[in-house]
């Protein structure tokens, strides 16, 4: 199989052709059939190449596949090829596996859309660009998949235009990923200038004779190449467009954050590690940006009703944890956590999407409540997610939060302050997964008779793809135990080769690492599991008993014997003194900071330039003698320019 | 004796009635005059460095270029003539239908 | 190397100028019979085919005759193949458009016949009496055809604007020349080049007023900013085939006399690699700056194509032959995307009733799936993304400029780059996701159209995708000159 890498991405690539060219010319049946059946393939096949990845020697785990060269002109080489190694051969594992399971729910949930035909063709060009974003050898391939990937997220998020906010929110995604797109761009002809090649193998080869480690140009190289990964992976500040994907289908969302898009930063920045040790300032933005994003994003969490903005925002605050372990050089950690979240984040999307489906389309919670009787298996899968997410011990995400806490916390490139801000993240995840939890599948129900009569557990090609993923978020988190528990890191032998194992040089780093021996780390990790279960507490006391009672908590306090007297004391005070601020503090984050500052500086960007295109218009009053006019004046400029060199 | 500067000072000048005919002027066979006269002060320069040069690639050049003027003062005045019967009007102005 | 003296009075060597000056003199001739006339295409299309395998057989032997004046080496012979496919692709999508807005007669195709030869003469010579002559024997037709809707008060408009606005520029050019030719004693290009001294004192000034004044004469048929604004207008007001037809050829024959005289004639002034860095600058950032807000597609594509040439000049700015060669791939790589543009909007255009406004796309994806996304995929080239022949265009520039050493100017060219998509995407937007209430009148398709479609689709992708080929084509009509 490693012979033939290049069918892995070709499958769906030849899948979207066949939907695309023959669309609404096929049954339903059989557009399902080949858009599942080649994403099926896909996984197949990767399944296949990674076995046999696993059969080899460690150090031979590379497999370089030029197909052929694609601009070759001068000392400017540049091939179609693929790259297979421990890196790629996991991400494609993740793309084709949990895409393949978003594949066969959407055959459930978009069986009643008209636009079936359309809706398949794009999500296997997106899967395929995905494929060849994760293969590609060099960075001019890889950007293909790049800018792939951010057009099919925009066909997608806007698929349903008949809403004008849908389309606003394709919009948005691609201003953001333009920015990105930019400073992805520039690195890129950074290392080029510098490197004389795009090649991933030769850059990593080459980068520490051709830059200084600690130098000016790597910083910007690596700081541009993370502008990219930013508004790919939505991080601040380039992470507004995000919340607003929800627009889509909920399995596009599942795709787009789970298992695709939102990843590839990621990806980029562990990929082009060999720079990113050479470049530890670098590092230390992409930790702070990535530590400060998963506490931005987490408190904004607390507050929104909507089930699938609250997820949006959960997603923003995980990448923020991948990012910072990357920040810390804890690479291994970062994929780890990117395939257990992968696992995790897609059942919560797909479960949500079925309870989207059973409520006819409600999104918002207040409306929701007491589910679980009628959806049991999303109830119940949905429920192992949240245990997941939250890191409970011996679920998945537990494993590989805990490792980039520690890592935070005792890397070379660590600091407690790294540290803490993930703790805190990871405790506020806990409170309002649960508070989603409880708001939804507990308490009274506060949906109306006739959405209430229309309930209904969702069919089998819904229902199964949650059970599959269900059984990954808890076994997913095993292969990578941490060392502590007697075991060996599975995951992180495996990375092993494609991360670079330089020491950072001596002086360059301005952080004191705090360093840390086991029973620190058996500490840390006690210290994370009881946050969590106060935040679970806390979450219980006041979203399942009462879920009015955060809204309601202000009238009360108006008269304080009212207070005294009721018998909810605990709970309130409880309340008032964490709760209540954390909640005004959360809806500052999100009122202020997010839709006024960061949303209104990207709009009064988009504005700005407008504006100047109006005034600049002007000009061109359509009368000939202005245009001869404006020549004259450019020839006298000219003139005088030349007379005085 | 007149030396070759002369000779391009006057061309420079005609050349600079010419632009600021095209600048000023509202009618468009006036326009249509100023750009023969920014030609023909080009003529006088080349006429000029090539009598100054002591070759005949000049003089042969005006030729050609007097034949281009030619051809485009043909199609200059055959448009006028259709847009006035469009428009009844030569005045350069009242054509901005085209602007922004 | 080519003998520069060669008098020999060589008629091979204009052959495929003379096939389409033949094919022209019939048309015309034929005029007055009612049968001949609508042969015309027909003629038209014999002559640029004829015209096309001359030049294809002329590659790869260079030569040069009639006293130096003419010069037909590789770089020659690809500009030539460049006029002759537009204009053949012109042909073929661009009669319906005229029969349908009643105004299809035989004249268009001599005039498009003749100004495709004089855009060869323009590639094909170093003397830059020759390239004059050239431009305005392109010209003269283009500001006929711009008016030729002689119905239409827009047309009319384009028409006489372009003119005045052309023989404005010319004037300038021609005195350019003349202090060229003033102060150096000739006008041939390789003369400068090889033997360079000047005849008198202050004849440097003479030169580089010369130099600048030659400069603004083509700046201004390749629409950089300020010498710009009439290309919107014209654009716009001109039919749409003509309009096609404007934005490849022509604009192709300025940068081809530009790389004539300012990278092979006067290489080494330093201020002219300067004034292209600001012409640059400025036509790269005023182009899609002023694109963005436009609801007129023609507009908007006309904004787009002075934004293109500000990439260009980027290479122009840089010098040297790998961004030289990277401007030939641009200019081939514009022609293809922006001709399948410009054939879709003909053929929206032919509804009855439609100005290419916007709007109009809005439901297009519903009534013709496949050319709505042909045109995204033209969008998709013109914006400047992966897997088009648009995106390898640009990152062979920019990589060249880099380079080069020009940080600034590719970070200013990357920027505006990103700004284009925005309003490039706006088209596919309206096509694809906008609401749209009320029936679109569905198009029928010509053979010849589809073929248009097909060649410039599978041009765009498959040059994207392999262009290896043109790259080389691109780097021997470099070679050729240096």
């Amino acid at each position: 199989m490693t012979e033939n890498i290049y069918w892995i991405p070709l499958l769906p690539l030849l899948g979207f052709l066949v939907n695309g060219l023959l669309l609404g010319k096929l049954p339903k049946r059989v557009v399902s059939l080949v858009a599942c059946g080649t994403v099926g393939g896909s996984f197949l096949l990767s399944l296949m190449s990674f076995l046999e990845l696993k059969a080899m020697p460690p150090d031979l785990r590379l497999i370089e596949q030029t197909l052929f060269s694609w601009i070759s002109s001068g000392d400017f080489h540049v091939n179609f090829g693929f790259l297979l190694d421990p890196l790629s051969s996991l991400m494609i594992l993740v793309v084709t596996g949990v895409g393949f399971l978003i594949h066969l729910y959407s055959v459930g949930y978009m069986s009643h859309d008209s636009g079936y035909g359309r809706y398949f063709a794009y999500l296997n060009l997106f899967t395929f660009s995905m494929l060849v974003l994760v293969l590609a050898d060099n960075f001019l391939f890889m950007f293909v998949g790049w800018e792939g990937v951010g057009l099919c997220s925009y066909l997608l998020i806007g698929f349903w235009f008949e809403k004008k906010s849908a389309s606003d929110a394709g919009k948005k995604a691609f201003i953001v990923n333009r920015i990105g797109d930019f400073g992805f761009l520039i690195g890129m002809f950074i290392i080029f200038w510098q490197v004389g090649s795009l090649d991933f193998m030769t850059v990593a080869a080459k980068a520490p004779e051709v830059f200084v480690a600690g130098g000016t140009l790597v910083t910007a190289a690596c700081i541009l190449l993370f502008v990219g990964a930013a508004g790919k992976s939505a991080q601040i500040p380039l992470y507004v467009w995000l919340p607003d994907a929800m627009e889509g289908p909920t399995p596009v969302s599942a795709l787009i954050h789970a298992a695709t898009m939102v990843t590839a930063g990621v990806y980029m920045i562990v990929r082009v590690n060999a720079m990113y040790i050479l470049a530890p300032d670098a590092l230390l933005v992409v930790a702070i940006v990535g530590g400060v994003t998963a506490l931005f994003a987490a408190t904004i969490g607390l507050v929104q009703n909507d089930i699938k903005r609250v997820l949006a925002y959960s997603t923003i605050s995980q990448l923020g944890y991948m990012f910072l372990a990357c920040g810390v050089a804890a690479f291994s950690a970062g994929i780890f956590h990117l395939m257990t979240h992968a696992f995790f984040k897609a059942l919560l999307f797909l479960g949500a999407g079925s309870v989207i489906h059973a409520m006819s389309g409600q999104q918002d919670m207040r409306y929701m409540g007491g589910l679980r009787k009628y959806l049991p298996i999303t109830f119940g899968t949905f429920f192992i997610a949240t245990l997941a997410i939250s890191g409970i011990p011996l679920m998945s995400g537990f494993f590989s939060k805990d490792e980039i806490l520690w890592k935070a916390f005792s890397s070379d490139y660590g600091h407690p302050i790294l540290w803490a801000l993930g703790f805190i993240t990871a405790g506020l995840t806990a409170f309002y997964m649960f508070r989603l939890l409880f708001l939804t599948f507990y308490g009274k129900e506060r949906m109306d008779e006739k959405t209430k009569s229309h309930i209904h557990e969702s069919p089998k090609f819904m229902t199964i793809p949650l059970m599959v993923l269900a059984v990954l978020a808890v076994v997913g988190g095993w292969i990578g135990m941490p060392h502590i528990f007697g075991v060996t890191n599975y995951f992180e032998a495996w990375l092993e080769p494609v991360i670079s194992s330089a020491k950072p040089a001596v002086g360059v780093h301005m952080l004191t690492s705090a360093g840390g021996d086991t029973a620190m780390e058996l500490m840390l990790m006690f210290s994370t599991v009881i946050l969590v279960g106060l935040a679970i507490f806390a979450a219980f006391k006041i979203y399942n008993k009462r879920p009015e009672v955060a809204d309601s908590l202000a009238d009360r306090f108006k008269t304080p014997h009212n207070v005294l007297l009721h018998k909810y004391y605990v709970d309130e005070f409880y309340g008032a003194v964490i709760v209540r601020p954390l909640i005004y503090f959360s809806l500052f984050l999100w009122k202020i900071m997010d839709v006024l500052f960061i949303d209104g500086l990207l709009n009064g960007l988009a504005k700005l330039y407008e504006g100047i295109s109006e005034t600049m218009r002007s000009v061109q009053t359509g009368r000939l003698r202005s245009y001869a006019t404006v020549f004259v004046i450019g020839v006298f400029i000219l003139i005088a320019y030349a007379v005085i060199e | 004796m007149f030396g070759i500067t002369h000779f391009l000072f006057i061309a420079v000048l005609l050349f600079g009635v010419g632009v600021t005919g095209v600048l000023i002027s509202r009618n468009i066979i006036v326009l249509l005059m100023s750009v023969e006269l920014m030609l023909n002060a080009a003529n006088l320069a080349i006429i000029a460095f090539s009598r100054a040069l002591n070759v005949m690639d000049g003089h042969a050049f005006v030729f050609l270029v007097l034949t281009v003027a030619a051809a485009e003062a043909a199609v200059g005045l055959a448009m006028v003539i259709t847009i006035f019967n469009n428009r009844r009007s030569i005045n350069i102005d009242k054509y901005s239908l085209l602007k922004w | 190397m080519i003998d520069t003296t060669a008098a020999s009075i060589d008629f091979s060597i204009i052959a495929p100028e003379i096939a389409l000056l033949a094919a022209a003199f019939i048309i015309l001739v034929s005029v007055y019979n009612k049968k001949m006339r609508n042969l015309a295409p027909v003629i038209a299309t014999a002559g640029l085919l004829v015209s096309l395998l001359i030049a294809i057989e002329q590659m790869g032997n260079p030569k040069t005759g009639f006293f130096g004046m003419v010069t037909c080496d590789d770089f020659t012979v690809v500009f030539k193949i460049l006029f002759v496919i537009s204009s053949l692709l012109i042909l073929m999508f661009g009669r319906r458009y005229f029969v349908s807005k009643n105004i299809d007669r035989p004249e268009f195709y001599a005039l498009l016949c003749i100004s495709t030869m004089g855009m060869m003469v323009m590639a094909s010579t170093t003397d830059l009496v020759v390239i004059f002559l050239g431009l305005e024997i392109m010209s003269v037709p283009l500001y006929v055809m711009a008016g030729m809707d002689k119905r239409s008060l827009e047309s009319n408009e384009a028409g006489i604007k372009y003119l005045i606005m052309g023989a404005f520029a010319s004037g300038f050019l021609l005195m350019g020349i003349a202090f060229i030719f003033g102060s150096s004693g000739t006008t041939d290009l390789r003369r400068i080049a090889a033997d360079f001294q000047f005849i008198g004192e202050n004849y440097q000034l003479y030169f580089n007023a010369g130099a600048v004044l030659t400069l603004v004469g083509f700046a201004f048929k390749v629409a950089a900013v300020p010498f710009h604004s009439w290309v919107p207008d014209v654009y716009q007001g001109a039919p749409t085939p003509v309009t096609a037809f404007f934005s490849v050829g022509p604009k192709a024959a300025g940068f081809a006399a530009l790389l004539r005289i300012f990278n092979f004639g006067f290489e080494d002034m330093e201020f002219i690699s300067d004034i292209f860095w600001m012409l640059a600058v400025l036509t790269m950032t005023v182009g899609n700056i002023l694109a963005l807000r436009q609801g007129n597609i023609k507009r908007m594509l006309a904004y787009s194509s002075i934004a293109h040439a500000g990439y260009i000049l980027v290479a122009f700015a840089v010098g040297g032959s790998a961004a030289m060669s990277a401007a030939v791939f641009y200019l081939f790589a514009y022609g293809l995307f922006n001709l399948g543009s410009f054939a879709i909007i003909t053929q929206l255009e032919i509804r009855s009733g439609c100005k290419s406004e916007l709007s109009e796309l809005s439901g297009l994806s519903k009534a013709h799936p496949y050319l709505s996304a042909a045109l995204t995929v033209f969008m998709l080239a013109l914006a400047g993304f992966p897997p088009t022949v648009g995106f390898i265009g640009k990152f062979y520039l920019f990589t060249a400029a880099i380079d080069g050493g020009f940080i600034w100017l590719t970070i200013i060219g990357v920027l505006n780059s990103f700004i284009s998509v925005y309003y490039y995407l706006r088209v596919v937007k309206v096509s694809f996701l906008e609401k749209f209430e009320g029936t679109f009148v569905p198009v029928k398709y010509t053979p010849a159209m589809m073929a248009v479609l097909l060649i410039t689709l599978a041009g765009t992708l498959g040059l994207g995708i392999f262009p290896e080929k043109l790259l080389e084509i691109s780097r021997a009509a470099i070679f050729a000159f240096l």
